[in-house]
């Protein structure tokens, strides 16, 4: 810690830094209003799946890069589970130097373009920023200014391809191509390994690409952050599932040395309620694979979606707001996110519910589904909701929402989208006997290194978090990488 | 990857493909499935893995047009490419000594029944199988049934081809003259409810391989869940093979519904293109 503290300090004496920073003073950069994102009307938007936010222009970008007052005790890294140097990207943006902002991103994160859409900065860097705990103002949008850096990099073509070591010659794979094996492969092949990332499906990028829409997340962003990695070496195979096409051992017999499984979340939830088997009631996960992954909403593809006329969402998470999202897009007349607890309470970001209001989704909560109907030929076609109040605080520190009794009324609904959580991959736990789980399923690693009770397995993101975020399973690879690195060094000089 | 080395037509309908995929050849059990894929337009679907030869790297797997994605499948010719096949998925099925199974496949559930029919002889059992489908054409895999069979009753709806009648009178005749252990129903849902209700009335253990339709096919989707003994399953990674006497077959058949007017619109528009 003294180390990164020292290393901020003299990346912060640094000359162009000292006279950027004497260019306007602390009391004018302070008293500048926080940016507002560019977005395409709500009810454009709410048609097609053009990306809701357009990012900033140049002009944005350097007025809200002034605001940063360049703290001696830049609070904000702290809030980044990647750890980006943030003070430093936003003055190189200051200065005008948006390619170099990109590669300060870069030294830490390997998809700045993805976490500067999806991260939730609200609760992590720019929950910590000067502006927010001291100040109480409004924070430097940290998150829109890298997705500022990142997309200015995309587009101009000039890509920086971070700097690899020379090759050792040792082969190490991943599994599953989700954010947490790509931040795992970017720093793996930094250090010089031969690196392999195995993916089950037929795209690469995981939640990435099945998961969040294109509205929110255009896929060709993500591909040109994959395409950086394929640069540095990183090998794709996909349509391989470790454990089934081959096995750990086969691997090993093939010269791997160690292993990161970060296959994902894996079975959706569901309520347990009666009817949720009728047709017309999907997972969130299946709605969304269907049109993200399957591109099921374009005639021209083979996979059917039903775009429903009245679509209920049941859930308050992200995924319930793309999927609730999506379904308006699709055409549905109603699109509504019924949610047990109260705004409050929801754990989707408020960007998210923002986004959503506008575009004319509506929200029942303190309402919780009770059961579903359906007609003759098993479609479901009405369901019975329960209103909710909130009572004492719950393990999760939430108030728990509470039955009020007869309360009970029907609402008609022809789609229901259950948006409930998702349980941890089952695939490669059950391949590997020896291999320790918690009782929800989850692999369990050590925190520091991520290593499982197999010592040449490493693991991160959902298959260990159970639900968590881009980011969060990003900064599991890092750590992943650091650890996989120190034990294949020590079982390389046995 | 994945180049069709050989298709033999069984029937007008009916496809044979044997498919370059040497990783998934060596890995797979019987009851395994993969998923396929056939171009960039095309849907993720399920089909099990019929028989495989190690040496030449290859697995088969048996198509019937019936829509777009089979449709699409059965042009394919030796030489062709298939976009994605990625397995081997499921649960294999459990195989051991126990006595006297009867195999009822029917239509082109007869060819996932192969690999589980071969592997239950070669587990020291005495195996009859009883095939059954509307006509003699789709009377598939007899031959090769017989190899590893110690008895093949055929029905046909339309008496075509062995006697006249359904899969169940088959099964009713050998349960009528011998104890039977186990009972192995693949085929079309209806068949396999019927072929359930029937070995239920006699008390025999009985599998059945769901054929639910599936997206990823990984345990991410939850599009093949099916209700068994009250509890939902998931066809993809707890299945496919499940106990017979507890699936919900009803429910199984209107899920299978889901897209039918898609499916019957799409096959249209395919056609007529």
């Amino acid at each position: 810690m003294e180390n990164l503290t020292t290393y901020l300090t003299q990346e912060r004496d640094q000359e162009w830094r000292t006279e950027i920073r004497a260019k306007i003073k602390l009391k004018e950069r302070t008293l500048k209003l926080r940016v507002k994102m560019n977005e395409v009307d709500p009810d454009i938007r709410n048609k097609n799946s053009v990306e809701v936010n357009s990012g900033l222009t140049v002009d944005q970008a350097l007025l809200e890069a002034q605001r940063c007052v360049d703290c001696i005790d830049p609070t904000c890294i702290t809030g980044c589970p990647v750890g980006i140097n943030i003070p430093k990207f936003i003055k190189k943006i200051e200065i005008g130097d948006f390619l170099s902002a990109a590669s300060v991103l870069k030294e830490t994160n390997t998809l700045p373009a993805v976490c500067g859409r999806v991260c939730p900065q609200e609760k992590q860097c720019e929950a910590q920023c000067y502006y927010t705990l001291k100040l109480k103002k409004e924070p430097v949008a940290i998150g829109y200014l890298e997705r500022f850096a990142a997309d200015y990099e995309q587009n101009s073509g000039k890509m920086s391809i971070p700097e690899v070591e020379k090759s050792n010659n040792l082969k190490v794979a991943a599994i599953g191509s989700g954010p947490a094996s790509l931040a795992w492969a970017a720093d793996m092949a930094k250090f010089g390994y031969d690196v392999t990332v195995f993916e089950a499906l037929h795209e690469i990028g995981g939640v990435l690409k099945y998961g969040i829409p294109e509205f929110r997340l255009p896929n060709t962003v993500v591909d040109v952050e994959i395409e950086s990695l394929r640069e540095m070496g990183v090998k794709f195979i996909t349509n391989f599932i470790v454990g089934r096409t081959a096995s750990f051992e086969d691997l090993r017999t093939q010269g791997f040395q160690a292993f990161f499984v970060a296959s994902g979340a894996g079975l959706p939830r569901f309520m347990d309620i009666p009817g949720e088997n009728y047709i017309g009631v999907f997972s969130s996960n299946e709605y969304l694979t269907r049109v993200n992954l399957m591109n099921a909403a374009n005639p021209e593809y083979d996979t059917p979606v039903m775009s429903g006329k009245n679509v209920a969402v049941i859930g308050g998470g992200n995924t319930a707001m793309d999927a609730v999202r999506t379904a308006k897009r699709l055409g549905a007349e109603t699109s509504r996110i019924i949610y047990r607890r109260s705004l409050n309470e929801m754990p989707a970001r408020v960007e998210e519910v923002k986004h959503a209001m506008e575009e004319g989704i509506e929200f029942l909560n303190l309402n919780n589904p009770l059961e579903y109907y359906a007609d003759e030929n098993g479609r479901v076609n009405r369901m019975k909701v329960q209103k909710m109040e909130l009572g004492e605080p719950d393990s999760s520190g939430r108030r728990s929402p509470v039955p009020i009794e007869g309360s009970e009324y029907f609402l008609d609904v022809d789609t229901v989208i259950v948006s409930v959580g998702v349980s941890p991959n089952p695939l490669i736990p059950a391949c590997l006997s020896d291999l320790k789980v918690s009782k929800w399923g989850t692999i369990i690693v050590d925190k520091e290194t991520m290593q499982s009770s197999i010592p040449d397995i490493f693991a991160g993101g959902d298959i260990v978090r159970g639900g968590a975020t881009v980011i969060l399973a990003m900064g599991d690879g890092r750590k992943a990488a650091a650890g996989m690195h120190q034990y294949i060094a020590e079982k390389v000089k046995k | 990857m994945n180049v069709v080395v050989e298709k033999i037509f069984f029937s007008e309908k009916v496809a044979k493909l044997v498919i370059q995929a040497p990783e998934i050849a060596r890995s797979r059990k019987a009851g395994h499935f993969v998923i396929v894929r056939v171009d960039k337009f095309g849907e993720r679907i399920p089909l099990t893995i019929a028989g495989a030869n190690i040496e030449k790297g290859t697995i088969d797997i048996i198509v019937q047009e019936v829509g777009v994605s089979s449709s699409k499948l059965c042009k394919l010719n030796a030489g062709d490419t298939i976009l994605d096949v990625v397995g081997p998925l499921g649960k294999a099925t459990h195989i051991e000594k126990v006595g006297t199974v009867i195999a009822a496949g029917g239509g082109v559930g007869i060819a996932p029944l192969f690999p589980i029919v071969e592997a239950f002889k070669k587990a020291g059992n005495r195996v009859i199988t009883v095939l059954a489908a509307r006509n003699k054409d789709l009377i598939i895999l007899e031959d090769q049934m017989r190899q590893f069979s110690d008895e093949v009753i055929v029905m046909t709806d339309d008496g075509s081809s062995g006697k006249k009648g359904l899969v169940t009178q088959g099964i009713e005749e050998v349960i009528a003259r011998e104890k039977v252990d186990l009972a192995v129903a693949i085929g079309p849902a209806v068949m396999m409810k019927f072929a359930a209700l029937t070995t239920k009335k006699y008390d025999i253990p009985t599998l059945a391989s769901l054929n639910t339709i599936m997206v990823d096919g990984t345990g991410m989707c939850g599009a093949c869940r099916v209700s068994v003994g009250g509890e939902t399953k998931f066809v993809c990674v707890d299945g496919p093979e499940f106990d017979a006497h507890k699936v919900n077959f009803d429910e199984m058949l209107f899920r299978l519904s889901a897209y039918q007017k898609q499916e019957v619109e799409a096959f249209q528009s395919f056609l007529n293109k």
